[in-house]
């Protein structure tokens, strides 16, 4: 039953990403595209719950995962947020 | 305290799924992005609740890849934004494969669905990973950018995907027994992830970028049912979801099936089925060019990837200043492939300042093109190659392009008349009112600020 849950899970947000993008302007592509790589980085989650399995290589395992994961969060956000804010509006600003 | 971290991660989703959705507005997007990162550290510290984490090893992983990820996104250039966005995809694709293949060293024994989420965390997450890194190493020009094509290389491919499937079906059979085959599908996942890249050429890249970045999502969503993590399904899978939307826009944009991206080598089969180009190249002196713009009301510039080559963003952002204060309306029509990755030109453009009304897409800028007196093309070339609407057999034909060659006068910025990436010779540099300016990017437009401002002195 569990699996059933999680798969409905899986697909209801499925429907949503499709949804949540489809008009999105083109000027926005890299921000979009470097903004949802950084939210991919989420696999970071499964990396830390990972060092709980024990074993040492198993831990060797966990321990890269979590420097990958935390390679693609923590760069991921940053270069998209340096990314937007470069992005100007010229009604603001001359 | 298990209802405490689901709560805790029904909150991260929502972060997430606002973020997504303010980051695809113009005016909220940096916001969306901060709510998103939000999202994510909510997700952390809910998990940091999980009780027998080994707490030393996540804080030295965390300071580890947190100061790579952080100085690394400090230091690049907007330059080279494509091969960064495509390595820190990798390392997500990365994170992915490590936490199945450690899970099942902790938990052999998985029921059919685990082992299934297991084996696909393995090889998407393997996949994205050296795809990406391939991927980084075109875009940086570690190796070559053109495509890399060997004989039987679809046969490879095809058997590769078998074992593949075959080991990862005797693995789900038998999960306890089975890591033999779990290790199998790693390596296969490897090569495979650099086999499925290699013939991909420079002007595919947007494509296949978008791709890696649904794969990622992809693999985290497995990883996900692999350890029975909501957060992880739900972001995962909106990451896929999204990373499969601009894959299919940018396929879209080349008028070309995503199949035909991944198989067919562009620009290496190609050559001979153009028809013979009639008509006479006309160059033009920058002074000369000058005199032209001078006199234009309306200007459009169109950048290709030869204006990041020459870094020239700056130098057209001055020039088109200059001759705003001429009295001429300046627009950016931006193909949504010009470039390697999709958005590349206008990340460039605001880079330089060029606020972002002034760009415009093909289908706004063509109907309007009678009333435009210069369109300026900048080292791009495919995306405004007329033999896409005018020459049937043309490998590009069907593709929507910028229709630069009904404006009143067309320069065309080229260091040379080589085709473009594609291969394919451009009617464009034939036409009665195109006028070629050859040389560096940056250096003719260096050129033509200098003879405005001597004009003004």
């Amino acid at each position: 039953m569990t699996i059933l849950l999680l798969l409905f899970v899986f697909v209801l947000a499925v429907f949503l990403g499709l949804e949540l993008i489809q008009k999105v302007p083109s000027q926005l592509h890299t921000p979009l595209m470097s903004g949802t790589n950084a939210i991919s980085g989420i696999a970071i989650v499964g990396a830390i719950a990972t060092t709980a399995v024990g074993g040492t290589f198993s831990n060797v395992l966990a321990f890269i995962a979590v420097v990958l994961a935390a390679i693609n969060v923590f760069g991921g956000y940053l270069v998209t947020d340096r990314m937007l804010g470069m992005f100007k509006s010229g009604k603001k600003e001359g | 305290m298990e209802s405490a971290f689901q709560l805790a991660y029904i909150a991260a989703s929502v972060l997430f799924i606002i973020g997504l959705k303010m980051l695809g507005r113009a005016d909220t997007a940096r916001r969306g992005n901060m709510v998103s990162a939000v999202g994510m550290l909510v997700a952390v510290v809910a998990t940091l609740l999980v009780t027998g984490i080994d707490y030393a090893l996540v804080a030295a992983g965390l300071v580890v890849g947190g100061a790579i990820g952080a100085i690394w996104a400090r230091r690049v250039q907007m330059t080279q934004m494509p091969e960064t966005v495509a390595i820190f995809n990798g390392a997500g694709g990365g994170a992915s494969l490590l936490v199945g293949w450690a899970e099942y060293l902790g938990r052999p024994a998985q029921d059919p669905v685990t082992a299934v989420a297991t084996i696909l965390a393995v090889l998407i997450g393997g996949i994205t990973l050296t795809g990406s890194m391939l991927a980084w190493a075109k875009l940086s020009e570690r190796v070559s950018g053109r495509p890399i094509l060997f004989g039987s290389q679809q046969v490879v491919n095809a058997l590769l995907l078998l074992v593949a499937l075959g080991s990862g079906v005797a693995y789900v059979i038998n999960p306890e027994g089975g890591y033999v085959y779990l290790l199998v599908a790693i390596v296969v996942s490897l090569l495979l992830g650099v086999l499925v890249v290699l013939p991909i050429g420079g002007a595919d890249m947007p494509i296949v970028i978008s791709l890696l970045n649904s794969y990622s999502g992809v693999a985290a969503s497995a990883a996900g049912f692999v350890i029975d993590n909501t957060v992880l399904i739900v972001a995962g899978s909106l990451v896929g979801a999204s990373g499969l939307i601009l894959t299919q826009i940018m396929c879209k944009a080349m008028n070309r099936s995503l199949g035909n991206v991944l198989f067919s080598g562009f620009g290496a089969v190609t050559k001979s089925s153009a028809q013979a180009v009639e008509g006479e190249v006309k160059p033009l002196s920058p002074q000369d060019a000058y005199f032209v713009l001078e006199a234009a009301s309306s200007v459009v510039f169109v950048p290709g990837y030869g204006m990041a080559v020459a870094q020239a963003q700056h130098a057209v952002k001055e020039l088109a200043d200059l001759l705003e204060a001429n009295g001429a309306e300046v627009r950016y029509a931006i193909h949504p492939v010009a470039g390697r990755m999709p958005g590349h030109m206008n990340v460039l453009l605001a880079e330089a300042n060029v606020p972002y009304e002034q760009l415009v897409e093909p289908g706004d800028v063509n109907p309007t093109m009678e009333n435009v007196d210069v369109a300026v093309v900048i080292g791009a070339n495919d995306v405004v190659n007329p033999a896409a609407k005018e020459d049937k057999s043309s490998p590009l034909y069907g593709m929507p392009i910028i229709e630069v060659d009904r404006a009143r006068t067309t320069f065309v910025l080229k260091r040379s008349m080589n085709p473009g990436f594609s291969g394919v010779e451009n009617p464009l540099f034939y036409k009665p009112n195109t006028r070629m300016i050859f040389g560096d990017a940056k250096a003719v437009i260096g050129q033509l600020v200098a003879e405005f401002k001597d004009a003004a002195a």
